[in-house]
């Protein structure tokens, strides 16, 4: 008889744990003693995805480093609600300097840890799109080209939540935010050309860069345990859901995390050296109307039937599709 | 360290702020009913045994579903299996070969010598279980596993009621069998063969016997009118069947007609060419579609070369083996009426599957029994209208499979304990139905399910080798990490992961997960991504 | 050891014996001479076990050593000028943290107009930033102020600008004495960071505080900068002991034993205010002057010792508040509250703008008939801005100011690019 290669619903695949696997082949969230860099009492809002996103990639690079770890936030929700005087829920060696220069102040704990000799202490970044895309860009790009040992985590809700959801680089067309309101002929975010800072980071042909999204936890913590092992200037970009400046259900997070991936719109892949290495394919492809529709960001695109609009995000889901291989299955499986 | 005032701050202060506070919805863990638990007759937990076999526990696997079902190795070859027919897995590609697991358990079992761990202490009741069918072997099982001492008396010769005289070799091989029935009797119970019971009351009186299970099965052919010369080979299926358990095999002939459209007629047209028919051919009254037997039978007939008549009645039957077969059609309702058009057909003999009766004859003196159908009328808790006599399996009103057989000898089994105990026996209220619209199926990886092997066909038309195989331990493995897990918690860890509040403690292995209400904040993501359904959202009261 | 040498690459050299572990270098003229001598040192490996990173700009030097210092080490760098601004946001931030960051500012203009030229805007424009701001009177003074900078910043754990007249100082070429590096390092112990990001005990640095603490946060801010007043003058006498010549401490008087006019002035004109003096002084003019070295914390009780037996101050200020007039005064003004004495506000040296002796020895005169105004520009062309104020009167499309008046005065500056 034809044998199959065992490929179960519990191995290997989509869920964060598996009691059938060995403790150390588990991801990290699924561990009893997971560091939980950011612990219970946090304020982020119900259902934040940056905070789970942040739990599990420091998690992960904790354990990747096996705790010899230093994270550097810009200011934003992920700062703001995770150290409000007198309570802080991180556990690691933590320091938020300013909006626009984690990626520097980064650069700056490397450099001392080179210098100290102690060079098994490894640096993360992490900001918001905002902080990232936006007003960081410049620090971000110079600590990529100087390829400074520090990894850099962009999460990425695509606007600036913590001042009150107002448009960022990474807001993508059409969504409704605070300072683009879904009023006149174009309500919405303009139809812009798009600052794609992988890409953009690829173009620093620095060792790694990839994307990852809070619904594929076992590819955002191998991207992450990657990362870590490689040394010079690393970007992960981070796909979190807003449920607050989204308008989504808090507990439709992952739930719409995940329809972003499988439409096309937020493409997961790797790049060593400038040169993409690998994507992760879309398992089940949906149209960007499944997506669209769990927020009200996009509301005024369903309540007068915007359908030109609705194509130009299906053109944009699907150049991605093209572009990235997304349907294609990967050579190994 | 010497930390500058509030700008610097210790690590992990903010579990002082108690995010649960914010709720006003939690979450709670709940288990709901497997569908395929929920459809199968013997009441089997498949979905807890499955999680054992998962992780290739087998003996504990096993030890679950003996719980409810002492003949694995039986069941997992003759059980019409509604549980996979139910099963959720069916939606997303293909339900979980849940039958072909448990044979692999019940094979392992018998390879292995597993047994069953006799009772701690006796009742010091006796009961008598009366038929040595699947529902009195079961009966008798579970009434021995609750200490009572216990009885079996069989007017045949051999135990195994209608899976022995019934059901052909090539689907069920004697010796799983005799040893499944083995393992029961090994509990120590007593089994008292070729003795037929004429009067209940009679033989509980001087049996000193507390309580009866009366489980004596269908055997007496149901007749149809067909008028027949006086030489025509006329039998009927049972007789053709049981007579295949003794020394001198049924003489058929070369040509055989079965007439009716059950499970029955299928086995005895398959026995027909392993005798060495050249033709066996199914006369049935309507069509494909409305024939009782199942269908993977009927394929399997239809692959060993039987040939079926669709849409024929048998009118009568001449002395040298001439039928006269009359054409249906269906009418509006679907029932089939002569259409006036005949053809003939020659055969050597003509075998009746037309259904059974009960043999009722040893309840003629018991007061207060309710009688309809031909069959004894029982209460929710099998007992018959005479108290301390119960009943079940092909006797009460019911499907008459193997499995239902054996549900009513558990059900019977746990009701005749608590009645001996001067009590009733309460089953422990239903979980809600875990529907395929409760489950997150995204988790679940795409695993079509593996299909047994089965004999060359060469083999099958002239052996009584058994025709579907089992699976090797890889396969079955695999086929039980197709379960889903339907509104249990399998510890996948994704309440565990997914929670932005860290507010999921895990229990450590089997023990599940539990919910840290101080920091809670009910965004129900936990809910939305348990793949199988077994978190709900419930609103917080103030 | 005693060394002919550019100001600048005598602090290079200063730096370098306080064993600097992050420098981060970003040019702007006229500190980049003293990064580039660091980078020098480091590449060729004089200066070991120190990282030396060009960054991108004065935002990123800034924010790096921000980092560097935070996770324990000795952090450096140096900016002037439009930089200075550029990294405003972090001058604030490294305050804030409390990390004892040591920045050399070349003193600039800062435009528009553009100016690459000294005076003290950049600098001042930075004074409340939480800094502990010390200025150089000479190259030496410069030198040894870094020296005593970094202990200073480290025991308090405060960052710590050194500033020094752009050109005038960092450019000039003149005979210093560049310490040992055993002397250096007996007066400077290694740095023991107050706080550190360190995996072995984690901390939370960088909360967000609201009302309820913001208050006492700042006033323990503030509360440092008066340890400071304490601490700079013992660190002066110390590194006088160690060192055998006087730098630094909080305030410089000059002959203002009996003065019945004082001079005050910060930074490298205090030189040619010193030398007006002793000609007076000679003349029989009773006449001090005082030098501010630590503009921040500023020394109220000292200024206010210094001159309150005088009938008159004359602040020399090399920055203007434009619509009040002088920001040293203000400090001044405050030290003498209470006291009735005359005070000119003389806004001097502005872009580059030549103090002469002359120009000084007049303004002095005049203070000392109590004929100045209360705010005087010196040497300001009058009949330049009569002009320029008809100019643009006449016309609301006037054009630019600056390029009027340079095309007026036809000065060389207008070729400077
Ligand atoms: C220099 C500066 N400009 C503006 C702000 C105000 N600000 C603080 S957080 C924030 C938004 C952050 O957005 P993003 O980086 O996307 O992170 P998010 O809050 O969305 O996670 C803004 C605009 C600031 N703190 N500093
Ligand atoms: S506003 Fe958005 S990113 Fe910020 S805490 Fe709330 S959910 Fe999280
Ligand atoms: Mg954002």
């Amino acid at each position: 008889m034809e044998m199959q290669t065992v490929k179960f619903y519990q191995t290997g695949t989509f869920t964060v744990g598996n009691r059938l696997l060995a403790e150390d082949e588990r991801s990290v969230q699924a561990n009893m003693h997971r560091t939980n860099s950011l612990n219970s009492g946090h304020r982020a809002c119900q259902g934040c995805g940056e905070a789970l996103g942040a739990r599990y990639a420091i998690d992960a690079a904790m354990r990747s480093t096996s705790g010899e770890l230093i994270a550097v936030n810009a200011t934003g929700c992920l700062e703001v609600f995770s150290t409000p005087y007198p309570e802080t829920s991180w556990k690691i060696p933590w320091i938020h300097s300013l909006f626009g220069n984690a990626a520097a102040v980064a650069s700056g704990v490397a450099a001392a840890m080179r210098v100290r000799g102690r060079s098994a202490v490894r640096v993360v970044a992490q900001g918001g799109d905002g902080g990232t895309t936006d007003i960081g860009f410049g620090c971000l790009s110079g600590m990529f080209e100087r390829n400074d040992d520090v990894l850099y985590i962009c999460y990425d809700n695509e606007a600036y939540m913590n001042t009150g959801v107002q448009r960022s680089s990474a807001t993508p067309p059409a969504a409704r935010t605070a300072t683009t309101p879904a009023l006149g002929r174009e309500p919405g975010n303009v139809f812009g050309t798009g600052k794609n800072v992988p890409l953009i980071a690829m173009a620093h042909s620095i060792p790694y860069v990839a994307t990852a999204s809070v619904a594929n936890l076992r590819d955002l913590e191998r991207k992450v345990a990657k990362a870590m092992t490689i040394s010079g200037a690393r970007y992960v970009h981070i796909h979190v859901p807003c449920p607050l400046g989204w308008g989504s259900l808090p507990a439709d997070t992952i739930k719409v995390a995940r329809l972003a991936v499988e439409s096309g719109l937020f493409p997961l892949f790797e790049a060593e050296h400038g040169e993409i290495t690998g994507r992760t394919p879309i398992r089940r492809k949906v149209p960007v109307t499944d997506y669209l529709r769990l927020q009200k960001r996009f509301a005024h695109l369903f309540n007068v039937a915007d359908e030109p609009r609705i194509a130009r995000i299906q053109a944009i889901a699907d150049r991605n599709i093209a572009k990235f291989g997304l349907l294609e299955t990967p050579a190994h499986g | 360290m010497d930390k500058p005032f509030a700008i610097t701050l210790d690590v992990g202060s903010s579990l002082a702020n108690k995010t649960g506070s914010w709720r006003t919805s939690r979450p709670v863990y709940v288990d709901r009913l497997p569908p395929c638990n929920h459809a199968c007759p013997a009441g089997e937990n498949i979905q807890s045994w499955l999680y054992h076999a998962e992780a290739g526990d087998y003996e504990a696997a096993w030890r679950v579903l003996t719980l409810d079902n002492p003949l694995p190795a039986i069941m997992g070859r003759v059980c019409y299996h509604p549980c996979e027919t139910a099963c959720n897995r069916g939606k997303l590609d293909e339900s979980v070969g849940i039958n072909s697991v448990e044979r692999f358990l019940g094979d392992e079992a018998l390879k292995l010598a597993w047994r069953f761990e006799p009772p701690v202490r006796d009742s010091g009741k006796r009961v008598l279980v009366v038929g040595a069918g699947p529902s009195g072997l079961a009966a008798a099982y579970h009434l021995r596993l609750l200490g009572h001492a216990v009885t079996i008396i069989e007017a045949g010769p051999l135990a195994g009621g209608m899976m022995r005289f019934g059901i052909p070799k090539y689907r069920l091989p004697r010796d799983v069998l005799d040893a499944e029935i083995q393992r029961i009797l090994d509990l120590g119970i007593e089994l008292q063969l070729n003795r037929k019971v004429s009067n209940i009351l009679d033989t509980m009186h001087s049996g000193a016997f507390d309580a009866a299970f009366l489980a004596v099965g269908a055997h007496i052919a149901k007749r149809a009118y067909i008028p027949a010369g006086s030489t025509a080979r006329m039998l009927d299926a049972i007789s053709v069947l049981r007579g295949m358990e003794g020394e001198d095999k049924p003489l058929l002939g070369r040509r055989v007609v079965v007439y009716g459209g059950g499970n029955t007629a299928l086995d005895v047209a398959r026995t027909a060419k392993r005798l060495g028919a050249s033709d066996a051919i199914i006369v049935y009254r309507r069509t494909r579609e409305k024939m009782p037997a199942h269908d993977f039978e009927v394929e399997e007939a239809l692959q060993e070369g039987v040939l079926i008549k669709w849409l024929s009645t048998i009118r009568n039957m001449a002395d040298e083996g001439t039928l006269t077969v009359e054409k249906m059609r269906l009418d509006d309702q679907g029932f089939p009426q002569p259409t006036g058009e005949f053809e003939t057909l020659e055969t050597d003999s003509l075998v009746l599957a037309l259904g059974q009766d009960v043999d009722l004859s040893l309840l003629d003196d018991v007061p207060d029994l309710v009688i309809e159908h031909g069959v004894v009328q029982v209460a929710s808790n099998m007992m018959t209208g005479h108290a301390g006599i119960f009943a079940g399996g092909d006797m009460v009103p019911s499907e008459r499979t193997v499995t239902v057989a054996v549900g009513h000898g558990k059900k019977a089994a746990r009701h005749i304990d608590a009645w001996l105990r001067g009590g009733r026996y309460a089953p422990p209220p239903a979980h809600k139905l875990a529907a395929f619209e409760s489950l997150n199926a995204w988790y679940y990886a795409d695993a079509p399910k593996t299909t047994q092997p089965v004999l060359d066909l060469a083999r099958r038309a002239s052996t009584f080798d058994e025709v579907v195989r089992g699976l090797d331990e890889s396969t079955a493995l695999f086929e039980a990490r197709r379960c889903l897990s339907c509104g249990n918690c399998f510890e996948c860890d994704n309440c565990y992961g997914v929670c932005p509040d860290n507010a999921v403690i895990k229990l450590g292995p089997g023990k599940r997960f539990e919910f840290n209400y101080d920091y809670c904040k009910g965004c129900g993501i936990c809910v939305a991504e348990c793949p199988c359904g077994a978190i709900e959202m419930i609103p917080e009261t103030i | 050891m005693l060394k002919q040498i550019e100001g600048s690459r005598a602090v290079a050299e200063a730096i370098a014996r306080c064993r600097p572990e992050v420098i981060c270098a970003y040019p702007i003229t006229p500190q980049t001479h003293i990064v580039e001598g660091l980078g020098e040192m480091v590449k060729s490996g004089e200066l070991a076990n120190c990282e030396f990173i060009n960054v991108e700009s004065e935002f990123a030097a800034l924010s790096v050593a921000i980092g560097a210092s935070a996770a324990g080490a000795r952090a450096y760098t140096a900016t002037a000028s439009q930089g200075l601004l550029f990294m405003a946001e972090a001058v604030y931030n490294a305050a804030g943290l409390g990390l004892p960051i040591v920045m050399t500012i070349g003193n600039r203009a800062i435009g528009a107009p553009i100016n690459i030229w000294n005076d003290h805007s950049d600098s001042m424009s930075m004074r409340d930033a939480g800094w502990i701001q010390l200025y150089a009177a000479t190259n030496q003074e410069a030198l040894d102020l870094h020296i005593q900078a970094f202990r200073l910043a480290e025991e308090l754990s405060c960052p710590v600008m050194v500033c020094m007249d752009g050109f005038i100082l960092t450019h000039a070429y003149e005979r210093v004495d560049v310490p040992a590096q055993d002397d250096v390092d007996a007066f400077l112990p290694s740095f023991e960071p107050r706080q550190v990001l360190d995996p072995a005990e984690p901390v939370s640095m960088g909360a967000m505080v609201g009302p309820e603490a913001f208050t006492e946060v700042r006033y323990l801010a503030h509360h440092k900068q008066l340890r400071a007043l304490e601490l700079i003058p013992k660190l002066s006498a110390a590194f006088q002991a160690r060192f055998g010549r006087s730098s630094g401490s909080l305030v410089k008087p000059y002959r203002t034993e009996d003065a019945e006019t004082i001079v005050v002035a910060l930074g490298s004109v205090n030189g040619t205010i010193q030398e007006v003096v002793d000609e007076m002084r000679d003349a029989g003019v009773k006449i001090g002057s005082l030098a501010i070295c630590s503009f921040r914390p500023f020394p109220l009780e000292q200024v206010r010792d210094a001159l309150r037996h005088a009938k008159r101050v004359v602040v020399i200020e090399k920055c203007l508040a434009v619509g009040l007039g002088g920001i040293v005064s203000d400090g001044v003004r405050n030290a003498l509250s209470g006291i009735v004495l005359r005070g000119y506000t003389v806004i001097a040296g502005l872009g580059g703008r030549a103090i002469t002796r002359a120009a000084l020895r007049q303004l002095f005169r005049d203070a000392g008939n109590d004929v100045l105004e209360q705010l005087t520009f010196l040497d300001l062309d009058e009949g330049l801005i009569q002009y320029e104020l008809e100019r643009e009167a006449q016309a609301r499309r006037s054009g630019p100011t600056a390029e009027a008046i340079l095309r007026r005065v036809g000065t060389v500056a207008s070729q400077v690019a």
